[in-house]
Order: structure tokens, then C-alpha cells, then sequence
């Protein structure tokens, strides 16, 4: 544990990292987050954040459907879902493009689970959300629009 | 410790559908208050579902979840009377355990 403290301290970024989480009191001392994956929900593009989940470069299927509205007049609840035909479904991922984070959520779905997990999300503009599913030991995306109108009016 | 959540489970033709509303802040650590000053972020990291002792969901969250997170899966198996538990834990170190039995 200490010797991870350490080599994250020694890179310069890391360091300003740490300072700033724990400036805006993110991170507290003794605070475990033992299995949440940082590295994944701290990275702010796509790309990082699909290296963070070991990824790589994941093939767009058909096979993989995201749901939502076309047009959500609310960003902070806009409802999404996924869902895949696909087999032996491990992980499901919604990603948001143009949110500060892009990643919103992980599911790690056991054998017995059907691949077909909804949640809300926040969006901060209009952006592509994403789907990303593992399926054995591939991984597959999906993707869609969602339009958000700020001011709530519906314009 | 914060307000129960809404646990539903019923289960139809063997799937057991789940839907659960946790009533949490979700604090995004992007909003600024009144004053200019940062709000911290405060969310969810982690929430756990199992029906009886074995693991139906587990998944991590972000700070963009939605205010008071929905969440609706469904697993195969489970029977009228059983327990589904559901636990999350926020990134305060603050967590919450409350279970419902399917119908």
C-alpha cells in the first residue's frame, strides 16, 4: 500500500493530482475505495477511459442496443439503458463523449444476469452516449445521440 | 446513513426483475455554490445486489449518475418470498444495506 503511495507521489502529475482530490476533500484519510476503478472514472476522454477499462479499441455491433430519448429536456435525469443479444456477458458500460468524465457506470453482470441493465445518467450537453459491452473476452460498442435542451423549455 | 432505498423484485417465467431507487445526493464535485466555492463531490461509488448469499449485480458508479440513481436488471432464478439485498457504499466511506423479498 505505502509503496504505491510513493510511486504515484514521485510522478509530478500524480502528485497535483492527489492535491487537488484531496483539496476538495474527495479523498479523506483511511477512505477505501479499494475496488472502485479511479483510474477509469478519473479519465476524461474516451480514449483514456477505454484504456483504463482495458478496452483497447472495442468493434461497434449490432448486436448491442443503447436506449434513451432522442431529446432529453432534462441533463441531470436522462434515462438509458442497456441492452445485448450477445453471449457471456460480463461487463456493461454507458459512457457519456462530452461529459467532464466520460465514464458514468460499470456493471459487472454474473452468468445468471440478463444483459440488460437501465439507470439514469447526467449529461452536461448534447453528446453520443456509449454502450460498452464485454462479451467472453472481446468487447463491443454502441452508440446514440441524445440531444439536450438546456432551459427545460422543450425549444 | 442515508434514506432507505425502494427495492422492487418480482419475478415472472423464472427472471427475476429488480428495480431499485437509491436516495442519494450525487454530488458531482463540478458545482459551484453561492459563493463561488466548489461544492465537494459526493456520490456513490459502488453498489452491490445479491439474492440470498450469491452476487445478481455489482457495479460502480461516477459521479454523472443521475440524483437519487434508478437502476433495473433482471437474473434468472429467484422465487416469491426471497430476499434480494442491495448495498452501496459513497466515496464518503458512508453505506447502506436494505433488502426487499421478490413477489
Amino acid at each position: 500500500m505505502n509503496n504505491q503511495r510513493r510511486t504515484v507521489l514521485k510522478s509530478g502529475s500524480g502528485a497535483a493530482l492527489l492535491g487537488m482530490l484531496a483539496a476538495a476533500g474527495i479523498i479523506t484519510p483511511g477512505m477505501a475505495l479499494a475496488n472502485w476503478n479511479k483510474a477509469a472514472f478519473d479519465a476524461k476522454s474516451m480514449a483514456d477511459t477505454l484504456k483504463a477499462l482495458g478496452a483497447g479499441a472495442p468493434a461497434d455491433s449490432k448486436d448491442v442496443q443503447v436506449t434513451g430519448p432522442d431529446i432529453a429536456e432534462n441533463g441531470a435525469v436522462v434515462p438509458v439503458g442497456v441492452a445485448t443479444s450477445l453471449p457471456n456477458v460480463s461487463m456493461v458500460a454507458i459512457l457519456v463523449e462530452k461529459n467532464p468524465n466520460a465514464l458514468a457506470a460499470t456493471f459487472t453482470l454474473p452468468a445468471d444476469t440478463e444483459a440488460n441493465v437501465q439507470t439514469r445518467i447526467k449529461m452536461g450537453q448534447t453528446s453520443n452516449i456509449y454502450a460498452l459491452v464485454k462479451s467472453g473476452d472481446k468487447f463491443f460498442m454502441a452508440t446514440k445521440e441524445i440531444k439536450v435542451t438546456l432551459g427545460g423549455c422543450g425549444g | 446513513m442515508g434514506n432507505p432505498m425502494k427495492i422492487r423484485a418480482a419475478n415472472k417465467d423464472g427472471v427475476t426483475e429488480v428495480k431499485v431507487l437509491v436516495s442519494h445526493e450525487m454530488e458531482t464535485g463540478q458545482r459551484k455554490d453561492a459563493a463561488g466555492a466548489v461544492v465537494p463531490a459526493w456520490f456513490i461509488t459502488e453498489l452491490v445486489a445479491k439474492h440470498g448469499d450469491k452476487t445478481v449485480l455489482s457495479a460502480e458508479f461516477g459521479p454523472s449518475v443521475s440524483k437519487n440513481p434508478y437502476l433495473a436488471f433482471k437474473f434468472k432464478g429467484g422465487a416469491k418470498g426471497e430476499k434480494v439485498t442491495v448495498s452501496w457504499k459513497d466515496n464518503k466511506g458512508d453505506s447502506r444495506t436494505d433488502e426487499a423479498a421478490i413477489g
